[in-house]
């Protein structure tokens, strides 16, 4: 009875275990069934390199170049803001602060954390926005620096925790050898700890800059939504992700726009299953040390 | 010549007393063993030589410690200083995540600025034929020190210290990692080295401090019970409590 009731529990386990494979298969297949019809009506290339996105004038004109560009803009924005910040902040939780404000800036990072994108979007859009229009004199303030400002803000947390993580989880003996011969304490953290945690500290990073590059909301409401290629990051622009929710709604399942969506959609998946995979890659060089 | 003179030295964590009114004085160029059982204070000794303990919170010293000529325990003490000329070395060899060589001239690259390179490669050969390692490692310096064998570690966490030209060796239990073989031979390593550093050494074995020491200290709940000559201490000790741990009774 016992032996059956174990079989049971252990079938069980495996079901959901390959329920969750199965439906990333399914939500991958129809990805790729659906995404792939655009190419009927433009080459890969065209549409990756393709200068212009008008889905629906006639004919409809399917580049996605420009999404890419805002997306990597406001990407490497927020990873030029929270990278520094994310980074100092993890290296202070973990080797400076003293036990109580190490407790409260902890609880504090994983508030920022549980605020919800839409929630930071809609802060930034009513002060980071007119701030930064008064600030560099433009026409609106709507511009991929407030998505970097505010995506940065979504990318610390990930950066922080992991980072502190890391840091925290080096052998103590390093940091004493060092102090033992006469470091100081940054001597320390700088030549000894931070190369000892490099591979969580960037695994750190490429997960922070994963959730920046998938983020939508807040970007879809601060960063103007203009699909041109930009010229600086002064200007307004449109990610991937935006374009995806702002459109979806309104395409005609079936049509070019429909597909060329979907097709935006697999390309979002290469580029975060390129980034989880190399942050995974560094956790695990980390763990076979 | 006494290099490390302790007076009256009381150490307590938080409420704990882990030293009490400790009294001694460790010879220039000789090897003294600190022996006891597992938390008698050895340990704790050991690390208020080079203000180790400064690390854990909570801790508090009284009395004086001096080594050449000033007391250690003052709180303007420069603990780089400090650290410089009392070197240690660790129960687990910790070499840094580095390449050998970086490894060695760790030291010489916090303290010196803009150190040459030639100067650097001298310290390199210099204190890695000191351990006995030159022979072995010089063409492999540029490889990650985390690929030796426990005992090169032990080696070249030794010669890391030794590069930034100590007066002290601090040696926490430095063989308690290796095998018979490889202690056998940093005991013949240490027994080298004496010529030119003092050193301390706290063992769980006291085979080892029977073999490898001149003078031994036998600690026993915070206490120095006994100090003197290694062989009086193993053959004639003065005190029951000693002779009792020597023997074996407990410990």
């Amino acid at each position: 009875m016992r032996k059956i009731k174990e079989t049971i529990i252990e079938k069980l386990i495996l079901a959901s275990g390959l329920a969750s494979i199965f439906f990333v298969v399914l939500i991958f297949l129809f990805l790729i069934k659906e995404g792939l019809a655009v190419f009927q009506s433009v080459t890969p290339g065209a549409f990756l390199f393709g200068k212009s996105w008008y889905p629906i004038s006639e004919p409809a004109q399917l580049g996605i170049l420009p999404l890419i560009l805002g997306s990597l803009l406001v990407t490497l924005g927020a990873a030029v803001i929270s990278i520094p910040i994310g980074v100092g902040a993890a290296i202070y939780i973990a080797e400076i602060a003293p036990a109580r404000i190490k407790d409260i800036l902890k609880s504090g990072i994983e508030l920022l954390a549980a605020i919800p994108s839409v929630v930071l979007g809609f802060i930034g859009m009513v002060t980071l926005v007119p701030l930064v229009k008064s600030l560099f004199h433009l026409p609106t303030g709507l511009t991929a620096l407030s998505g970097s400002i505010m995506l940065a803000f979504m990318a610390m947390p990930t950066i922080v925790s992991i980072a502190e993580d890391a840091l925290y989880s080096i052998p103590k003996n390093y940091k004493e050898g060092a102090l033992a011969l006469g470091a100081t304490h940054w001597q320390a953290i700088w030549r000894v700890m931070l190369p000892a945690a490099s591979s969580g500290i960037l695994a750190a990073i490429m997960l922070g800059i994963g959730r920046v590059i998938g983020e939508t909301m807040a970007v879809m409401m601060i960063t103007g939504n203009a699909a041109v290629i930009p010229q600086s990051i002064l200007v307004p622009v449109r990610t991937l992700t935006a374009t995806i929710a702002a459109e979806m709604g309104e395409a005609v399942v079936g049509s070019e726009h429909y597909f060329a969506l979907f097709a935006v959609g697999i390309v979002l998946f290469v580029i975060s299953f390129g980034i989880n995979v190399t942050a995974d890659l560094f956790l695990h060089e980390k763990q076979s040390k | 010549m006494t290099k490390i003179i302790t007076n009256g030295l009381n150490l307590f964590y938080g409420k704990f007393h882990a030293l009490k009114n400790v009294n001694s004085g460790f010879g220039e160029n000789r090897i003294t063993a600190i022996i006891g059982p597992s938390g008698c204070g050895k340990s704790t000794l050991l690390r208020v030589f080079n203000r180790m303990n400064d690390l854990i919170d909570g801790v508090r010293t009284e009395g004086e410690v001096v080594i050449g000529e000033k007391n250690i325990l003052a709180p303007a003490t420069d603990l780089v200083a400090l650290r410089k000329k009392v070197g240690m070395v660790f129960q687990r060899p910790n070499p840094f995540p580095l390449s050998i060589y970086e490894n060695i001239v760790f030291g010489e690259r916090i303290h010196g600025d803009k150190v040459k390179d030639d100067k650097l490669d001298e310290i390199a050969e210099k204190s890695l034929r000191d351990v006995l390692l030159w022979d072995e490692l010089k063409d492999r310096l540029n490889e990650p020190a985390l690929r030796l064998s426990l005992e090169q570690k032990q080696r070249l966490c030794i010669a890391r210290v030794i590069a930034v030209k100590p007066d002290v060796l601090l040696m926490d239990e430095p063989c308690s990692t290796l095998d018979p073989n490889a202690t056998q031979r940093v005991e013949e390593l240490m027994r080298e080295l004496k010529n030119k550093y003092t050193i301390i050494i706290v063992t769980h074995n006291m085979q080892q401090a029977a073999r490898v020491s001149d003078d031994t200290g036998f600690m026993l709940l915070g206490e120095l019970i006994e100090f003197g000559n290694t062989e009086t201490v193993f053959t004639a000790p003065s005190d029951k409590r000693t002779e009792d741990y020597i023997t074996g009774r407990y410990g």
